[in-house]
């Protein structure tokens, strides 16, 4: 990857950036992607979050699901461990928490594959700051 | 169609789990069970109009729903289309009925600033930082503004040391840009050594970036080339991170020479520290640093003019660095529309002990206790009552019932006999003994004290020792004087911050639960029934049926009686294990 030598070089990089993320997100084609993100942090971890992520890889792959697994940190549900969030194409972010590999299985076959929503739903409680504005 | 139910401990204790039968039921009945599908979700963080249903894709909320509300809600809406009213939320201001949930005044409670990027991205992919408008405060920074204006920006802010202190930090980066010298360093202390407390790891474990890249604007405002993160040992993930990241900012060129092509370098390196509590104190987290002994120093000189190898140094905590690059972006303008006319901005809490919710959430100055234990905690594990909440660690104090409406901020903490700290709060409900909890915290400083100085050093143990002799029954009326006296020389004259904030819990107790204290001195007994030594086994007469399982059980023979005749326990061999009760089927023993 090129260096960033100019402020411009950055903004231009996170437009790039930023418009592939929105071409996941928002668009609805078979081609797109299921992305998950695996909240990895201390807490995560301790309870079992490495084998959800590791699971949730082999297991995609296993049944041709075009996902993208990735990790990131503390949700701030600590009490729900391990917790994951998952985006469909073109549909809002959920996170479903106690995940251990049973309750995996079950969001890939339910939700991802079905769309029907699964017990174990973590609604969102806070407001983000918006970016750009 | 989905009917979100909340299965929060809050919402299950008002009967969420029949309301859930209930519409299964009653889907059932109407032959709409194939369409619309019932689903118990997690804490809607709402428990005070709690049990809360949710229909979606309309995301309308419904509160304070009961089990015979069901019909009408599957015949009206489900049905019908058309919303139950009675059963929307009200606005308590505008007294107007509010469906949609993100209009709701009630979600605007948490705002994640210094937690922006915490749960969304790969904190080890610098790319998803890049897209979230990472590094670009640093750019427009050393492109845009000269370093006192960058100063002047966080001074506007009102942005407050979140480590405990509340020191204004734009005052203290001024200061620091003010002395002159070949090298100035700046610090990070992640020395997060409070119990309970783990905001700061949180942080550096989900959003390193943001804290390499407030440190470089930091370097930049005052004229420091050098970064040094000071982590402890015990935070091997938050370390492994950190260097992920500081590796991928050199590669990319935000760290290192010449940054966006100026003529500004900076790079950040990290230092180890062994989780000693007192190196969070700024010198001695410096002299650690310099390879010396974690002890304080007198101050002045501040490290602002001799810190770290006797250069200017400002040193700042994780949580304060996160809020930077926000600042810088958004302007200090936004930043001091949020919280209270002294303290601006959020603070991120970590919520442990009895609570529902245990987690870290980010509200903004001036949010009541009350809202952060009962609506975005959940309130009390086990319907328990709420009895008091610990902040600020082992410096803080408790607060009780009378404070949980005082806005938090650096102030009305401190005013409330409690502080900030780094923003753990412990919560306690009715089991909990606060002599003991009093000492449990005196045991950590006795233990962390460095021992530099007497007061710390020999004025706390003893303070441990008289709290000690309490629990186990053994106190008199004049300790409680003495505690007091102990407590404010120990504040008096310690020599840095530990000694001076250690007696804190010790003050907050004895003010806010004299009665407690008085009860284990004067009547022998510990209302919470946690202290070993004062609990007494008893065998009430009238359940006792003389079947001897309890003696036969009793591992040092305490117990005695004929079969069929009431047994009685010997409480000078009791050694309160607890075994008899177990064994009792009659409930005929209790412990007093």
């Amino acid at each position: 990857m090129a260096k960033i030598k100019t402020l411009a070089d950055l903004k231009k990089m996170k437009e790039d950036l930023q418009s592939k993320v929105d071409v996941r997100e928002r668009s609805n084609t078979p081609e797109s992607y299921v992305q998950i993100k695996v909240g990895m942090a201390t807490s995560g971890i301790a309870s079992g979050a490495k084998e959800v992520m590791d699971f949730l890889i082999e297991a995609l792959e296993k049944r041709n699901i075009e996902a993208i697994v990735t990790q990131t940190g503390d949700m701030g549900y600590c009490f729900a461990e391990p917790t994951i969030e998952v985006t469909k194409p073109g549909e809002e972010p959920i996170v479903f928490g106690y995940v251990d590999t049973q309750k995996a299985d079950e969001i890939i076959e339910k939700y991802i594959k079905l769309g029907e929503l699964v017990e174990g739903i973590i609604p969102v409680n806070y407001q983000v700051i918006d970016e750009d504005k | 169609m989905y009917l979100l139910v909340c299965g929060g401990t809050g919402c299950r204790a008002s009967e969420s789990e029949s309301i859930v039968e209930n519409f299964k039921q009653e889907l059932e009945n109407k032959g709409l069970q194939d369409e619309v599908q019932v689903v118990t979700t997690g804490c809607f963080g709402f428990c005070e109009k709690g049990p809360i249903v949710k229909v979606q894709p309309d995301n309308t909320f419904y509160v304070q729903v009961k089990p015979e509300d069901i019909p009408e809600i599957i015949e009206e809406h489900v049905i019908k289309g058309r919303k139950v009213e009675r059963l929307l939320y009200e606005d308590p201001e505008k007294k107007e009925h509010i469906s949609d949930s993100k209009h709701m005044d009630f979600y605007k409670k948490q705002i994640r600033i210094a937690l922006r990027n915490c749960g969304f991205i790969d904190p080890e992919n610098l790319d998803e930082y890049i897209a979230r408008d990472g590094y670009l405060a640093l750019g427009k920074c050393i492109t845009e503004l000269k370093p006192a204006d960058v100063i002047n920006e966080i001074k506007e802010s009102g942005l407050r040391g979140r480590g405990g202190g509340g020191f204004p930090t734009g005052l203290k980066w001024e200061i620091a840009s003010q002395n002159h010298a070949d090298q100035k360093y700046v610090v990070c202390n992640a020395d997060e050594g409070d119990p309970g407390a783990f905001m700061d790891r949180s942080i550096l474990e989900g959003d390193p970036h943001a804290v390499l890249e407030a440190m470089a604007i930091c370097g930049y405002s005052m004229g420091a080339t050098k970064g040094l993160i000071y982590i402890r040992a015990e935070y091997p993930l938050a370390i492994k991170r950190l260097k992920i990241a500081i590796d991928q900012a050199r590669e990319y060129g935000l760290l290192g020479e010449n940054i966006f092509g100026t003529d500004f370098s900076f790079d950040v390196e990290l230092r180890y520290g062994a989780g000693a509590f007192v190196c969070g104190e700024e010198t001695s987290l410096i002299h650690s640093m310099e390879g010396l002994r974690g002890e304080p120093t007198i101050k002045p000189p501040f490290p602002a003019e001799k810190g770290y190898l006797g250069k200017p140094t400002n040193v700042n905590n994780v949580e304060t660095y996160a809020n930077i690059p926000v600042i810088i972006n958004k302007g200090a303008n936004w930043f001091n529309k949020i919280g209270t006319e002294k303290s601006k901005g959020t603070k991120v809490f970590a919520l442990a002990g009895k609570i529902n919710n245990v987690g870290l959430i980010e509200v903004p100055m001036g949010t009541t206790l009350r809202e952060v234990i009962f609506e975005i905690g959940g309130g009390i594990k086990d319907g328990k009552k709420f009895k008091a909440v610990q902040t600020g660690g082992p410096s803080g104090g408790c607060l009780t019932e009378k404070d949980l409406d005082t806005p938090i901020d650096f102030d009305n903490l401190l005013a409330a006999g409690s502080m900030m700290g780094s923003g753990g709060m412990i919560v306690m409900d009715e089991d909990d003994c606060m002599v003991s909890v009093a000492k449990f915290y005196l045991d950590f400083t006795v233990e962390e004290s460095c021992g530099k100085c007497s007061p710390c050093r020999i004025g706390n143990k003893r303070l441990y020792e008289v709290l000690d002799r309490i629990t186990q029954g053994k106190g008199t009326m004049e300790d409680l004087q003495r505690l007091r006296n102990m407590s404010n020389v120990i504040k008096d004259t310690s020599l840095c911050g530990l000694g001076q904030t250690s007696p804190n819990p010790v003050l907050s107790t004895l003010d806010n639960f004299w009665d407690e204290y008085v009860a284990h001195i004067e009547e022998q007994k510990c209302p919470a029934g946690q202290c070993k030594d004062l609990m007494k086994y008893e065998i009430i007469e009238e359940n006792c049926v003389g079947c001897t399982a309890c003696a036969r059980v009793c591992p040092v023979g305490a117990i005695s009686g004929e079969r069929k005749q009431t047994h009685n326990i010997d409480t000078s061999i009791c050694i309160k294990c607890g075994a008899c009760i177990e064994k009792c089927k009659f409930d005929a023993i209790i412990v007093k």
